[in-house]
């Protein structure tokens, strides 16, 4: 009933390529996006600045593994070490050259994420699956340990622990959790409907080829050096870009031990749960992979309060929560992305069964 | 399809869950006829740092509720805290930072005091702006005992420069004399975070100007294989081991490794912030002679702690935090009940200073209330029956570290006996004090900050 795409006719080429045919999609990614757009209204600093823009940021760097997990198939473990790459680099550019705008850098360190994602990528031209995991691992801790061994790229700062410069842009501080937020809001909502578009573009068509079976992608004529490379690259600066919002709109420090291998274990986690292969599934596996534990922890404190030994609650806390991870990948093992398509197929025969 | 099934069952629940999350959130300010100060509480209960953190934060909630039961408060005021579990990671702390910002009666907090030093340092950029005071006891940026350039943060009693002087003032007396020194090989073993790394600018400064050798060697986090670290000791010849671990599992690793390699306990040097009882435990037999650094001394005996464990384990069953009633009076937990002796000795004078005895106080009444900490006198001290517990100091507009003292203790395989006989500091404090005060105003320069001015 909700779904029903009865009445809707495409006319034209346009229309039949266009990005939300349904109606229905349209209106409601309208209104997603205006809400978004005004919460900073509405949302206390604590939802803004803990709650919604990691999200944000997670879904994005989720998104960049998914693009090289999820579309080509390219099984890696070095998500966390390239938003390391795009940390330092942004940190390094803004330090550098005086009066570079925020954006710029930013995109800047992205770049840089995706030359160190292609070197880290050309394994994948001999190696595949489980094999291509163990060596992206590589990655993770050779980058991890070159910005802690040369302290040029810290700025040659005892501690490690470097604080982030403000987010300056056109001559303006964008220093409350609000401001940042939006920042974080445009970056993520570009990039997310880039990747959308070359995921079914071409682009992307390519990288399933190679994903299904590259034997057979390469006889068709694609080259797998270039669309390994490429998805490499693309994931990798979507990782780089990710990494720099996280450490300059989120923590505010810049510290290599922020991008350990157990979060790149989480993107990892993030893009299995969410979904492979589905830009929604980004954002939804991001979601629950970062907000379940909290929501867990507020939920067991405000149930029980201070009658439970709290060491017990927040052991009860991990235990759901591994418990509720596997429960899903019994019953829906493709991730919440098909969760959220089959309530749509639903919702288009609601009220009927069949 | 079955998944329809799993959530028709689960929705109402998750509604429900999600109705009780958004009451929960949603301060409730009731109007309490007591007068409330609230507290947060940054635990980290889960984790390889467990052990730690259910001590020190049981310690500080402990704390918190003998003063409720046993005097009614503070002048009066009532306190009420609110937990977060942070585990130890940088992130989580920073989302627990901003949820326990604001408490349950709708008081902003006063005070932060996360027990890591990157939990701190993620933080550390966030205090001034919320009107909140970092306390890291002991732990933390060093420099940040400059309170020209650090207002807001506080190292009460010592920090790590001060602690890796006076470790390395030890090991000069035990090899008799600063000028014996001289061709001495002595290994920082370090756990590789901006923690581990954290003494090494005082530590390379002093083994130029005394001309020990020194050995940096690192150890990739948690730190749970440390063969080939141990293997390089040996190889180095070193005479002393300064180690500088976390987590009861990494202690108890090197304990053991040390003790495969032949390498003696008593030339190790434990840091404070990982050598306590539960790091020993975990060595076993290999533990026996360690030497580990305090701060705040062990035992059940102060009558602080004998009287927080009559009345909140023994009068009122229960009321105590710890699960383990027997951890009463460990390192870890004397540490938490002295760092809540701290905050309420700073409300105390800040409700004295601000005229508001008897009322609850904000952040920057709170800030300057820490600051007026004074503990020299030993009547007061014996007020709150921590009298030999902590070393005698005071904090200044200047000087937020206060002691920079420490005494050394070794352990005999079942408890810590005490080796200094009076609280040790660096062979030359005013040195250690230089190298902080030169490293908050080379960044209080790059950073565009100002000095404040410090009566003196």
């Amino acid at each position: 009933m909700f779904y029903r795409e009865a009445g809707q006719f495409r006319t034209s080429y346009a229309q039949d390529t266009q990005l939300l045919p349904l109606r229905q999609d349209r209106v409601g990614m309208l209104v997603v996006l205006i809400a978004a757009v005004l919460i900073p209204f509405f949302a206390n600093d604590y939802w803004l600045g803990a709650i919604l823009i990691p999200w944000l940021i997670l879904s994005l760097v989720a998104l960049g593994q998914n693009i090289l997990m999820g579309y080509a198939g390219q099984l890696s473990l070095g998500s966390a070490g390239f938003m390391a790459v795009g940390a330092f680099a942004c940190y390094n550019f803004m330090l550098r050259i005086d009066g570079i705008p925020f954006v710029v850098a930013v995109v800047l360190s992205g770049v840089c994420a995706a030359l160190v994602g292609i070197v880290f990528g050309l394994p994948s031209l001999r190696i595949r699956g489980l094999y291509l995991a163990v060596a992206t691992l590589a990655s993770q801790f050779f980058i991890v340990w070159a910005l802690d061994k040369f302290g040029w790229f810290k700025n040659y700062d005892p501690s490690g622990v470097i604080t982030a410069q403000p987010i300056v842009m056109f001559g303006h501080n964008f220093a409350s959790p609000g401001e940042k937020y939006w920042v974080v809001l445009v970056i993520v909502v570009v990039l997310a409907l880039l990747a959308k578009n070359m995921a079914r573009g071409s682009v992307g068509r390519g990288w399933m080829a190679v994903r299904d079976m590259d034997v057979a992608a390469e006889v068709m004529g694609l080259s797998l050096l270039r669309t390994k490379l490429q998805a490499f690259a693309i994931s990798s600066f979507y990782c780089g870009v990710g990494g720099a919002l996280f450490a300059f709109a989120y923590l505010q420090t810049v510290e290599p031990s922020a991008f350990t291998i157990e979060l790149s274990f989480r993107i990892l986690f993030m893009v299995i749960i969410g979904g492979l292969g589905t830009i929604m599934g980004s954002f939804l596996g991001a979601g629950f992979i970062l907000l379940m534990p909290i929501f867990l922890n507020v939920l067991v404190h405000s149930l029980f309060g201070k009658s439970v030994d709290a060491t017990v609650a927040s052991s009860l806390e991990q235990l759901v929560f591994g418990i509720m991870i596997i429960l899903f990948l019994i019953y829906e093992p493709l991730g919440l992305a098909r969760i959220w398509q089959l309530t749509k197929e639903r919702l288009r025969l609601w009220p009927f069964r069949h | 399809m079955l998944i329809h099934k799993v959530l028709r069952r689960v929705l109402p629940g998750v509604a429900a869950a999600g109705a009780l999350l958004a009451s929960a959130i949603v301060p409730t300010s009731t109007l309490a006829q007591q007068p409330e100060q609230y507290f947060p509480v940054a635990s980290m209960r889960v984790g390889p740092y467990n052990a730690m953190g259910t001590g020190i934060f049981g310690g500080v909630i402990d704390y918190l509720n003998y003063v409720n039961i046993k005097h009614g408060g503070v002048n009066g005021v009532k306190l009420v805290y609110e937990e977060c579990e942070t585990e130890y990671n940088a992130a989580r702390n920073v989302e627990c930072y901003q949820r326990l910002l604001t408490g349950p009666n709708g008081q902003k907090m006063l005070v932060w005091d996360p027990y890591g030093t990157p939990l701190a340092y993620a933080v550390i950029g966030r205090v001034a702006a919320d009107n909140v005071v970092l306390a890291q006891a002991g732990y933390g940026r060093t420099d940040a005992a400059d309170g020209r350039v650090w207002p807001w943060v506080f190292g009460a009693t010592a920090n790590y420069w001060s602690q890796i002087g006076m470790k390395l003032n030890f090991i000069a007396q035990q090899e008799g004399g600063i000028e014996k020194m001289k061709g001495k090989t002595v290994v920082h073993l370090h756990i590789d975070t901006a923690y581990g790394r954290e003494p090494l600018p005082a530590m390379r400064e002093i083994a130029k100007n005394w001309g020990f050798r020194l050995v940096e060697i690192p150890i990739a986090p948690p730190g749970l294989e440390q063969q080939s670290q141990w293997l390089q000791i040996r190889k180095e010849k070193a005479d002393w081991v300064t180690f500088w671990g976390a987590g009861a599992g990494m202690s108890g690793t090197a304990l053991t490794t040390a003790a495969r390699v032949g390498f003696p306990r008593n030339k190790i040097i434990f840091v404070t912030f990982g050598g306590a009882e539960e790091d020993m435990i975990a060595g076993g037999a290999a533990a026996k002679d360690t030497h580990v650094v305090a701060m705040v001394l062990p035992g059940k005996e102060w009558p602080l702690i004998a009287d927080i464990e009559k009345v909140l384990y023994k009068d009122n069953p229960g009321k105590g935090n710890m699960q383990n009633p027997n951890r009463v009076g460990t390192i870890y937990y004397n540490r938490g009940v002295i760092a809540a002796a701290n905050y309420i000795q700073a409300m105390k004078n800040a409700q004295r200073i601000h005229n508001k005895v008897g009322k609850p106080i904000n952040g920057a009444e709170f800030r300057d209330g820490y600051e007026a900490i004074d503990w020299r006198s030993a009547e007061t001290r014996k007020e709150y029956g921590i009298d030999g517990m902590i070393p005698p100091y005071r904090l200044t507009c200047r000087d937020h570290e206060g002691a920079g003292t420490f005494h050394m203790m070794q352990w005999d395989g079942a408890k810590f006996q005490i080796v200094t006989k009076d609280w040790m500091a660096a062979p030359d404090p005013k040195f250690i004090r230089k190298l902080i005060e030169d490293s908050a105003e080379k960044y209080a320069k790059e950073n565009n900050i100002k000095l404040r001015d410090c009566p003196e």
